[in-house]
């Protein structure tokens, strides 16, 4: 359940710049093996509200892709990220 | 019905370690394969399980399989069924070195062999003494359990169907099982997947309370499938507690920081656990901690403008203690209590972590149901393993290290089983005409006129009200009166459930369509718990109740069976005779 989980904002101010099928795609996989990684993430898309770039969303497809573990690291402030496109993410991440 | 169809010698849903471990026995046996999965399988709930696999390996002191056994009879408050147990420590040391072979990177010993750690519940000699029995790979067994089998089963050629959700058993006039209605999550296309036999494999369901250590994919799928085709559902009432959830968030505090010296405070600024255990204090067992913290919140003395939570005090460690030892932990106190913990106390609640209960199966995998008289009739071509079966081995109560071992030993054995199965029934058999029809029946309530006037149910509204009541009615502290007032409050959401309509109706990706369909599982599972938690008058492992503290083994050393059509429960034996040594009769559960 995404119980913290948000629609896609009908009147948002910003223009999204991801469509509504994409942003749905993004949301399901934010779905992790462990409750730690699904909180962050559902906060970090409640606070975007599908107001997400493009080149964000290449960071989070990127992100997404990583083992739960791995992404807890990151998102917990053990590991760096050793690509620059993410450490902009991982800080919003963080403070999410 | 003008579905589309696929056929499979044998399906898989749920690709956890239990899915995984069962289809590469499968796969490896030249099988044709499915796993279906709602999330990349290396991204399944097993990835969370730290601890390690319980196994008698006997690497750093004398072990065997008969005092592990001894254990888990008695972990379970002798409700766990012992032909079931025997076969589970004795296939242990196999599993485990079997794994070694497919490249599991265990922790090791100086002289090659696989280290093991001491863990709660686990002792040498019937009791006498603890013994070192967990296998781990540190703190990241199931991760690394999870890459091994996925590995694994890519060479052998599983095929994995990711991002699919199985919808509904498809079952024929005769109740055999032959495959699943599902939906393919990015399309919105609906199949019949067709097999020769199904194997449920879809783990718990802690999502139906408010305070969960189980991430959100957690909704017992399978449980509610398995309810919808008539089938019961086995000791439900029996949830383990984590006694340290963090208030609000769920997200586990691991029992080392009170095994470093964190203590337990209620509003008062007492340490509360010295007065229920003076001995072990806050590192008694599980449980009992768990009623303790209840108790306190209960009696009025929580912590917070609710009084609805203790706290965990750790700060008296120090920072370099803190920083050094339990570095995960600080991280998750400022990102979900915010609190620095080198300096305040963190909020914690009793948080539900495992379900002992499930799909009642045998030995070997095969679910079972009440059939003329016979209390464990085979459901032909079905199985279930993990922790949404319920074989029984862990009963009333789990021993840690057990549930790795549960899904690597009966999804071996189930593998075993199902591959016999396939070379005796050469044939298919057919679909029924209405198989599709309760999948899509569902499917188009969802999307039906409700829907479209407005006047239906949200999905998230509902499933929050679910987790409230069965917090509130069903969790710790457990007795008559909050029982029975739960009952009727699940009944009146399950009405409401009937009643959840989506305003989105498109196919791709459609989420909504995918959580509104999970909170239809998660009722089934809600009802099937709180209804056999009301009926169970006594105390045993982790079903407490303050008006009847006391196991009963008179009249409740059995199995309880929740039957879906009435909300009806029955009952059936415990399994006592092991198969080949003397059973161990019930005693006093004394720490």
């Amino acid at each position: 359940m995404m119980e913290n989980g948000s629609s896609f904002p009908a009147g948002a101010k910003e223009p999204a710049v991801i469509d509504e099928r994409s942003w749905a795609r993004l949301r399901w996989r934010c779905r992790r093996g462990m409750l730690e990684n699904d909180i962050v993430l559902a906060r970090y898309l409640d606070k975007t509200a599908g107001a997400i770039g493009e080149q964000e969303l290449a960071a989070l497809d990127q992100l997404l892709d990583m083992n739960d573990n791995e992404l807890w690291d990151l998102l917990s402030g053990r590991t760096e990220p050793s690509d620059e496109k993410l450490q902009c993410l991982v800080r919003q991440l963080r403070s999410a | 019905m003008g579905l589309p169809v696929r056929k499979f010698d044998a399906l898989v849903v749920g690709a956890g370690g239990a899915g995984m471990r069962a289809s590469l026995q499968l796969a490896e046996a030249g099988l044709s394969v499915a796993v279906l999965s709602k999330v990349f399988p290396t991204r399944s709930h097993t990835v969370a399980a730290q601890g390690g696999i319980g196994a008698s390996l006997g690497n750093m002191s004398d072990d065997n399989w008969y005092w592990h056994m001894f254990d888990t009879v008695k972990g379970s408050d002798y409700l766990g069924d012992q032909d079931a147990i025997e076969f589970m420590c004795r296939e242990a040391p196999k599993v485990v070195y079997e794994l070694e072979h497919f490249g599991m990177p265990f922790d090791r010993n100086a002289d090659g062999t696989i280290y093991q750690r001491p863990f709660g519940g686990h002792s040498a000699n019937f009791g006498e003494k603890p013994v070192a029995r967990a296998c781990a790979a540190a703190d990241r067994t199931g991760h690394a359990l999870l890459h091994t089998l996925y590995q694994r089963n890519i060479r052998a050629r599983t095929q994995f169907f990711v991002e699919w959700m199985a919808l509904d058993l498809i079952r024929d006039a005769d109740g055999d099982v032959l495959g699943v209605t599902a939906l393919e999550i990015e399309t919105g296309e609906v199949w019949m997947l067709q097999a020769k036999t199904t194997l449920f494999a879809t783990g718990g369901a802690g999502r139906i309370f408010a305070a969960s250590t189980n991430a959100f994919i957690n909704t017992g799928d399978g449980l509610g499938m398995t309810a919808r085709a008539g089938l019961p559902l086995e000791d439900m009432e029996f949830w383990q507690f984590h006694p340290t959830g963090v208030a609000g968030a769920g997200v586990l505090i691991t029992e080392g920081v009170r095994g470093e010296g964190g203590i337990l405070l209620n509003c008062n600024g007492e340490r509360f656990m010295e007065r229920y255990a003076p001995t072990l204090k806050d590192l008694a067992p599980r449980d009992f901690v768990s009623r303790s913290m209840d108790q306190e919140i209960k009696e009025g003395r929580g912590c917070g403008p609710d009084k609805d939570y203790v706290l965990l005090k750790l700060d008296h460690l120090g920072p370099e203690v803190i920083l050094k030892r339990l570095p995960s932990i600080h991280e998750i106190a400022v990102k979900f209590a915010n609190v620095d913990c080198t300096r305040e106390p963190i909020p914690v609640v009793p948080t539900i972590h495992y379900q002992m209960g499930g799909i009642p199966t045998n030995y070997h995998g095969q679910v079972v149901a009440p059939r003329d008289g016979d209390p464990e009739a085979v459901v032909s071509g079905f199985y279930a393993i993990g922790e949404c079966a319920c074989v029984s081995v862990h009963g009333a109560n789990r021993l840690g290290t057990n549930s790795l071992l549960d899904l690597l030993v009966f999804g071996r054995a189930a593998g075993n089983h199902i591959v016999d199965f396939h070379q005796r029934n050469k044939e298919h058999k057919p679909l029924p005409r209405d198989a599709a029809d309760l999948a899509l029946s569902r499917l188009a309530r969802l999307d039906g006129a409700a829907a479209a006037r407005g006047a239906g149910e949200q999905t998230q509204d509902v499933g929050n009200a679910l987790r409230r009541t069965m917090q509130a009615h069903c969790g710790v502290f457990r007795n008559d009166e909050l029982l029975t007032s739960g009952v009727s409050k699940v009944m009146e959401i399950a009405e409401q459930v009937r009643r959840i309509a989506i305003g989105d109706k498109s196919k791709v990706f459609n989420t909504a369509r995918v959580e509104a369909l999970e909170v239809e599982n998660l009722i089934e599972v809600a009802q099937a718990t709180i209804v056999s938690a009301q009926a169970r008058q006594e105390s045993r492992g982790a079903h407490a109740r303050s008006d009847f503290d006391q196991r009963d083994d008179a009249n409740w050393h059995k199995h309880t069976l929740w039957h879906r059509a009435g909300n009806r429960l029955s009952y059936k034996p415990v399994h006592m005779k092991p198969l080949t040594v003397d059973s161990f009769p019930p005693k006093a559960r004394t720490f």
